[in-house]
């Protein structure tokens, strides 16, 4: 066995033991998928307010209400990346299985991939099921958004990824204590992404703050397609610059946690 | 003609400890540790609560990192390559579980692919076999008996049939007739493959029947160390019992000539 193949062999080791827990629970099946469900069906009523008022559809107003849905989708994907990865993380000091883990011949480069790839599994299962539905229920298709939609995806995936490693050291140094971060940290972000306006709304002092993260780029570049029909290339490479940027020190974060942990004697301790 | 062999260069200790040392702030948990086992011996940590064996284990298993000392394993440095050993060797601990959720199956399965190991459905079946799991291999961890889960993890650290088996209480929340099937499955399995075994325990009658030769830790120091007989015969007791409760309780006395490594 090559050390490539020995290394993927751990991966897929680390993803079948989430993948098992994720088969053997509907209810987190359907956690999973609940809460972009739930947005989506609520912006979606929200929206076609906007646009089925005749007077309001010919305004502005009623251009960006059209791209609601999409906002609310693209957000949950940010939201369910950082958790997928937060979960995966808590999943094994709930379950007190971190010195087991360490103990075997898993590399925490290893883990952190494994974490990676369960949190992008994870959020495909919460947010396509609310994609598709709303296809039909509010003739809405985030697909016709087409290539770019790829693009804007994978940004928020890994920008998701970075919070969630970060938030998992704070976590892994601090304690249980600190689960609560893996639910709230997220959202501090949201008034600086423009999710639901452009980032011309905000004070001219913000502005640089929101342009140093990846979503308002990928955000703002949602808005240049669905309302101008372009595809800004700038806010793609910018939010591809400043992603490979946050996941390294994210992974970095993450790796000297795990490190202190060995030092701290805290990879026995922790637990429910 | 071939050429005459070499002779063979004599294998390391499988465990060799100097000076080790684990310090949490102003608290020494571990205090100037040194001691070797040799490959195939099964050697015993004993000592009260906070004595200092748990802590030693895990920094042979390289989860804790030492303040101060060496730790080599199977030959190699644990604090810089302890990848290089850690597939040939396991450990079971009651401080640590597997995920409650999973099924035994899945468990066990999980860590037979990070072990690395070539069939893992083959190798599950014959140690759930061995170990008289098969009938709960589909149900969940969190589900069994203390008894129970103390056998899966035995099984999960005999997965990868390990030359170096670290074992905290064994036998912890098994009923006598259980505990001691799994001391007879232990001594066969040394016997078998010749692995070493380094075990931390509070039965002394584990520790008479399974090991070899005995280190005393209290305080975070080894007290004194022996074969079982020797330290009876040392302390002039009847059993290793008595010598634990002697060694535990006259502090000051046995400190003053605290043993040699």
């Amino acid at each position: 066995m090559t050390p490539l193949s020995a290394s993927a062999g751990r991966l897929w080791a680390m993803l079948l033991r989430h993948l098992y827990l994720l088969r053997g629970s509907w209810p987190r099946l359907l956690e999973l998928a609940y809460w972009p469900t739930v947005q989506m069906i609520l912006w979606g009523f929200i929206s076609r307010f906007f646009t089925d008022n005749a007077a309001l559809a010919e305004s502005w107003v009623g251009v960006v209400a059209g791209g609601l849905i999409g906002a609310v989708l693209l957000w949950d994907v940010l939201f369910r990346s950082h958790l997928g990865v937060s979960m995966g993380f808590l999943e094994e000091m709930w379950s007190r299985n971190l010195g087991q883990l360490f103990a075997s011949p898993l590399r925490p480069y290893e883990w952190v991939a494994a974490l990676l790839s369960i949190s992008l599994v994870r959020t495909v299962i919460g947010i396509l099921p609310a994609a598709l539905l709303a296809i039909p229920l509010h003739r809405y298709s985030v697909f016709e958004m087409g290539l770019p939609l790829i693009s804007f995806f994978f940004n928020l995936v890994v920008m998701g990824w970075a919070i969630g490693l970060a938030v998992s050291a704070l976590i892994l140094r601090h304690g249980l204590g600190a689960e609560s971060l893996a639910w709230v940290a997220v959202f501090a972000l949201t008034p600086l992404s423009g999710i639901y306006y452009p980032l011309s709304v905000l004070p001219d002092w913000v502005q640089p703050i929101a342009l140093a993260l990846p979503s308002a780029h990928v955000f703002e570049g949602m808005r240049a397609v669905l309302i101008d029909g372009v595809f800004r290339l700038d806010h793609l490479a910018w939010a591809v610059g400043l992603n490979l940027l946050y996941l390294a020190i994210g992974a970095g974060i993450f790796l000297y946690a795990i490190h202190v942990a060995r030092i701290r004697g805290q990879l026995l301790q922790i637990g429910e | 003609m071939r050429p005459p062999s070499l002779p063979k260069a004599p294998s390391p200790p499988a465990i060799e400890v100097a000076g080790l040392c684990k310090r949490f702030g102003e608290v020494a948990a571990v205090e100037d540790v040194t001691f070797e086992v040799a490959r195939g011996a099964t050697v015993a940590l004993l000592g009260g609560n906070g004595a200092g064996k748990t802590t030693t284990l895990s920094m042979l298993l390289g989860l804790l990192l030492p303040s101060a000392g060496q730790v080599r394993v199977l030959g190699e440095d644990m604090i810089r390559h302890r990848y290089r050993v850690l597939v040939r060797m396991n450990f079971s601990t009651p401080y640590v579980d597997l995920p409650h959720r999973l099924t035994v199956a899945e468990n066990l399965n999980v860590y037979a692919r990070l072990y690395g190991l070539a069939a893992p459905r083959r190798r599950i079946a014959r140690i759930a076999d061995e170990l008289d799991l098969a009938d709960f291999l589909g149900r969940r961890t969190g589900a069994l008996s203390a008894g129970q889960k103390t056998r899966v993890a035995l099984a999960k650290a005999l997965l990868n049939e390990p030359d170096l088996l670290l074992l905290d209480e064994p036998t912890a929340s098994l009923d006598p007739d259980t505990a001691d099937w799994v001391r007879g499955y232990l001594e066969n399995y040394r016997d078998r493959t010749g692995a070493t075994i380094l075990l931390a325990s509070h039965n002394m009658g584990e520790v008479e029947r399974l090991c070899s030769f005995v280190l005393m830790m209290r305080d975070g120091g080894i007290v004194d160390r022996g074969a079982p007989d020797a330290l009876i015969a040392r302390y002039g007791r009847e059993t290793l019992e008595e010598v634990f409760l002697h060694l535990a309780r006259s502090g000051d006395e046995v400190d003053a000539r605290r043993a040699p490594a």
